[in-house]
């Protein structure tokens, strides 16, 4: 059983991406769990069709405590007989939603889910690792294969570097490694280069560069992965091939994080930012 | 097990019931629904639980209960006295549960036992940063102090869960350093509904980190067993061990009063565990039995009738050697116990007691009360599972009532109707009891006395009844209400 946590900044796609691999991955015969470790709980919602899964924790807080909890009643299976798991957790503003993610885990170990017959298993985890529970998925026997979901935007970058310095930090303790930068375009300039060029950086790769196209945006209405709902799209096919990538992947590494001057470097180079000019830096309009 | 239903006078199933039935009546409709099930008459030919357990506590009403650090601290991990016990966190659950359970150490003090405070004393750094680091340079300051300690454990508070450091990867990378084993435990106080799951998570831990790991260096023989869930409360393993030992057995570990940590890892090697308290320890013997092919056996230490029958059932399982020593020993103590019982019991006789305990006394203290001519009108636990209140069924008189983690005001308003001569429970009960006129021993911690446990424990027992309930003070009390 391979674990996969994947990580990215908010907003980056993760979800989508994470559902359609699976779904590419269902599709080859591999059986998979798909772990959500956010508390909008929408990393299963693609795979049961469904608006949001009864998560864990909102059962906890039903039932008062999780002892109570039954696996059956968090636990649901979708498109290709992926299991789906939703930890779940607090509103923004209240409570702890990392704790969330460690009950959820802890659970779900304790109670059997995760089956020798799997050959992987998904965390999809919120957008950083803001504390120590968004870190539970890539500790000791947990996930050891982290992608990283990122654009060529500016701060999908910042957060993937960030997120590459969090696993250096795991990495030298234990066993989790990254295995690439999954780059899920937002149709900026020469994307596919800056991203490669990061991946390199960081002493990684760009598994895989997954074009824009809307036909993600149509299935979702669907609450469908394009896999399921267009087999035959060229879009299922690039994630097809991603699913085949990450099953075949070898390069393990344990990062290099740029330091920040690096990675400014690095988008200068690319034009996306423009070189700092100090002599303006701190005088107001009038004074110019 | 007794062997005939006993009754009480005046004790019907109708007079329980309609007790039971008045005291919810004040409730709430969703407070009655939810308690209603956690208190029930006893049926001791069912030999069957007759109430609901192991539930969370309903809000809005006091609970005797504990956490599940108190559990791992107070209960199973601390007790083991040739170790450093880590309290990982703020600085307050390690310094209140320090020393309060009573249960006693040997040896020298930073040398061969360290019954003292170690915390992590967490401050607003430690949670926003982690404590992690913090963790690490205690170990290693824990150890160059006291290095002849055996190992560590360490124990997490609430916020070390919350905020999710990884105190197992920080244990492992230090016992590696420091060569010595280093138990991570994930107790953390919120979780679970009681000090129930602190015991089991402390008990996997044993499973995980410890057990297995040494070997005994004298030669095996076929009478080592193991004493497991004996706390040492007042002394109670000083009391049980010789005793054991007088009937021929090896005692080759305690779990885990006065504790040694190698001898309580090499106890896979053992014949036999022999359990007190099924609640707390019951996983480990299970473990011991599927894993090692160790058979256990549940016995009862308190008062000479229930000490007879266990020495009894225990010399079932050996040989003629062991038989002979048992009976010699049943022999040498009757007399010793005959003259306790003759001297307590003319002024014991008839009196009633009500309990609400931990893990074992509610059933496993009945047969000493009774041992003194004394009847158990009521009794309960904070944080028992069915199995327990399955035992607990055939050794409490038929109809008295059963009370699961019941609100001192349950408890309070039982003790009013059934009038008990003496109440046995905990520190928050004592002076309600007290001022209520109503004679009270502390029963978690024998009250500043024991041991308990043993022939030798019976006979401090009954002198501390005695004292409680026929003390001169009680007439000169008058309560105001």
């Amino acid at each position: 059983m391979r674990q996969i946590a994947i990580y990215g900044k908010g907003g980056i796609g993760k979800s989508t991406t994470t559902q359609n691999t699976v779904a590419g991955l269902a599709s080859i015969g591999k059986k998979v769990m798909i772990v959500g470790c956010d508390p909008k709980a929408d990393s299963t919602r693609l795979i049961l069709h469904a608006k949001a899964q009864n998560t864990v924790m909102d059962l906890v807080r039903e039932l008062g405590t999780v002892e109570d909890l039954e696996l059956d009643d968090v636990m649901k299976v979708g498109y290709g007989n992926v299991k789906c798991v939703e930890s779940g957790g607090p509103e923004p503003g209240v409570g702890c939603a990392g704790r969330g993610v460690i009950t959820a885990i802890n659970f779900l170990e304790e109670n059997g889910a995760y089956t020798p017959d799997l050959d992987f298993v998904f965390y999809d985890v919120l957008g950083d690792v803001v504390c120590g529970g968004f870190a539970m998925p890539i500790r000791e026997n947990k996930a050891e294969e982290i992608y990283i979901v990122t654009s060529g935007e500016m701060m999908a970058m910042y957060a993937a570097n960030n997120i590459a310095k969090g696993i250096l930090k795991y990495a030298s303790s234990g066993k989790v490694r990254l295995g690439g930068l999954i780059c899920n375009s937002r149709n900026t300039d020469r994307e596919d280069e800056l991203i490669e060029a990061l991946a390199k950086r960081l002493g990684t790769q760009m598994i895989y560069f997954v074009p824009r196209d809307n036909q993600v945006q149509r299935a979702e209405l669907r609450r469908m992965t394009v896999i399921e709902y267009s087999p035959e799209h060229k879009q299922a096919q690039e994630y097809r091939t991603l699913a085949q990538k990450i099953a075949d992947n070898k390069m393990l590494v344990v990062p290099t994080p740029l330091e920040m001057e690096e990675l400014e470097e690095l988008l200068m180079e690319f034009g996306i930012m423009e070189v700092e000019d100090e002599t303006i830096v701190g005088v107001a309009e009038a004074a110019a | 097990m007794s062997d005939k239903i006993r009754k009480v006078e005046g004790i019907t199933k109708e007079s329980t019931e309609a007790l039971i039935a008045e005291t919810l009546a004040v409730y709430p409709e969703k407070a009655k629904k939810k308690r209603a099930p956690h208190l029930g008459a006893n049926d001791p030919a069912s030999g069957s639980a007759c109430v609901k357990s192991n539930k969370k506590t309903v809000p809005g009403v006091m609970s005797a209960r504990g956490c599940a650090y108190a559990g791992a601290k107070g209960v199973v991990w601390g007790p083991i006295r040739d170790m450093v016990h880590v309290s990982h966190g703020p600085v307050g659950c390690g310094w209140y549960s320090w020393g309060t359970r009573r249960n006693m150490m040997s040896g020298i003090t930073g040398v061969t036992s360290f019954p003292m405070q170690f915390t992590s004393d967490f401050q607003e750094k430690d949670i926003v940063y982690g404590g992690d680091k913090k963790l690490k340079t205690l170990l290693e300051e824990a150890h160059e102090l006291f290095p002849l300690a055996k190992g560590i454990s360490v124990l997490s508070e609430c916020p070390v869960g919350l905020i999710g450091d990884d105190i197992n990867s920080v244990a492992k990378q230090s016992a590696k350093d420091l060569d010595i084993p280093i138990i991570p435990c994930n107790c953390e106080g919120f979780r679970g509904v009681s000090q129930s799951l602190g015991h089991h998570i402390s008990n996997d831990t044993i499973r995980d980190f410890i057990i297995g790991t040494r070997e005994y260096a004298e030669p095996e023989s076929p009478y080592d067993i193991a004493l497991i869930g004996e706390y040492n409360i007042g002394g109670d393993a000083w009391s049980t061990k010789p005793l054991l030992e007088e009937c021929g057995f090896n005692v080759k570990a305690v779990w885990t009063g006065d504790g040694e940590l190698e001898k309580i890892a090499a106890t896979h090697k053992v014949k036999l565990n022999v359990i007190h308290c099924y609640r707390s320890m019951n996983y480990m013997c299970k473990v011991m039995e599927e894993k090692y092919g160790i058979p256990w056996v549940e016995l009862n230490f308190f008062g000479p009738t229930k000490i007879r029958n266990s020495l009894r059932q225990l010399a079932e399982l050996f040989d003629d050697t062991i038989k002979a020593k048992v009976e010699a020993v049943i022999a040498k103590y009757d007399p010793i116990m005959q003259a306790v019982v003759d001297e307590y019991k003319p002024r014991l006789d008839g009196k009633k007691v009500m309990l609400l305990v931990g893990g074992l006394r509610p059933r496993h203290t009945i047969g000493a009360y009774e041992d003194l001519g004394m009847d158990c009108v009521g009794s309960g636990y904070e944080f028992a599972h069915t199995d327990d209140y399955d035992r607990t069924a055939p050794e409490m008189p038929d109809a008295t009532v059963v009370y699961d983690d019941p609100s001192e005001y349950e408890f309070e308003k039982f003790a009013a109707a059934l009038k008990p001569d003496l109440v046995g429970s905990g520190i928050k009960e004592k002076y309600v009891f007290q001022k209520m006129g109503v004679p009270f021993r502390q029963m978690h911690s024998w009250d500043y006395s024991g041991p308990y446990h043993g022939y030798k424990g019976f006979e401090v027992f009954a002198r501390d009844v005695d004292m409680a309930i026929n003390s001169p003070t009680w007439k000169l009390v008058k309560a105001p209400f």
